[in-house]
């Protein structure tokens, strides 16, 4: 609770939790099978950072995209601050 | 301090149990004791999400029990008290992978790790919440004043005293009931059992009183222990009272709604 939301009455909460469980079953319900292939992958790299390091799920991003020449497999990881980590 | 393992229990669903579990661990936490919050819900974990910890699960206690994963790696440390962790559930796999050897092995271990190990129970009598009480020093019996709650908390007092590890050695399980949910306006139509009710049917002592309340609902929407979340709230106090009272102290009980003293009623509501 920040300071203004105790001093002007209480923040709404149903909207941080309509977007939690949003985000959470959009990871739980895996759809078809090009997407996944992204999600088998994203568990896997997960999987393997987590055996070191504590990271959050959606810090590791990944996407496929097809174009005409070739397909593209961009993966992004931010890392934890040292401190965390 | 040798480690206590507490198990949260019931028999009913929806009486509070993941609600207590969290509001408990965070608040014995927040006293400065290692503090680890175990999901024996296999299949339909929810202690990730009061935790605010969803995003963080990646292994999980049968990953474990079963070696694919080290105890360290799977223990998720809570970003706002580091003396809470939080060891999930799995929510894929099927409840028969988790073996009652793979349970003893992960509770020695968390025992020498940490000061307290609360185990939160699936509803039910069976398999799942017979792990989740095994090992168990001390119960937490959560019920609501309700007739088939409990019932079925008489139930599950049973068990503790038969089934357990304890009990089978003929060792005592120490029994508290924490009475969560209590509506202060329906006590006072009379339209509730009232707490000597339960506490003569039950005949376990008294570990608290919870106030059904808003707060509770907000600390989950956001994520948070509701001791965290909203500590000057009346069930985050009455929580936090509770955990005091696990550690041995002896405070007076309160009851929501009743004889609060005229300096209460001034300075009472929101000090914080």
């Amino acid at each position: 609770m920040s300071f203004f939301s105790n001093l002007f009455g209480k923040k709404n909460t149903a909207p941080v939790a309509r977007e939690r469980l949003q985000m959470l079953l959009k990871h739980e319900k895996v759809g078809n099978s090009h997407n996944q292939l992204v999600a088998v992958l994203q568990e896997e790299i997960l999987a393997v950072i987590a055996k070191h390091m504590q990271i959050d799920r959606d810090k590791v991003v990944v996407k496929m995209d097809s174009g005409n020449e070739v397909n593209t497999l961009e993966i992004d990881i931010e890392m934890p601050s040292p401190a965390r980590a | 301090m040798a480690a206590k393992v507490l198990v949260v229990t019931s028999g009913k669903g929806g009486v509070g149990k993941t609600t207590s579990t969290a509001a408990l661990g965070a608040a014995l936490a927040s006293a400065g004791k290692k503090v680890v919050v175990v999901d024996f819900d296999v299949g339909l974990r929810n202690l990730d999400l009061i935790m605010g910890a969803e995003r963080r699960v990646v292994y999980d206690l049968i990953n474990v029990t079963q070696g694919d994963a080290k105890l360290s790696q799977a223990l998720i440390r809570d970003k706002r008290l580091d003396t809470l962790h939080l060891l999930p559930a799995s929510q894929t796999r099927d409840k028969d992978a988790l073996t009652s050897e793979g349970v003893a092995r992960v509770m020695e271990d968390l025992r020498a790790q940490f000061d307290w190990v609360i185990c939160d129970s699936p509803a039910g009598i069976e398999r799942g919440a017979q792990l989740a009480m095994h090992h168990a020093d001390m119960a937490v019996v959560v019920t609501n004043p309700e007739v088939s709650s409990v019932r079925d908390s008489d139930r599950i007092i049973g068990m503790l005293d038969s089934t357990t590890a304890r009990a089978k050695a003929g060792q005592r399980i120490d029994k508290h009931l924490l009475l969560t949910r209590y509506d202060p306006a329906r006590a006072a139509r009379g339209d509730m059992l009232k707490v000597e009710d339960v506490l003569e049917i039950l005949s376990i002592p008294l570990l608290g009183i919870i106030p059904e309340s808003q707060d509770v609902l907000r600390a989950s929407n956001v994520g948070s222990p509701v001791t965290l979340a909203d500590p000057s709230s009346a069930p985050a106090r009455a929580y936090m009272d509770a955990a005091r009272r696990l550690e041995g102290e002896t405070l007076e009980m309160q009851v929501p709604g009743e004889k609060k003293s005229l300096l209460g009623k001034l300075f009472g509501r929101r000090v914080a």
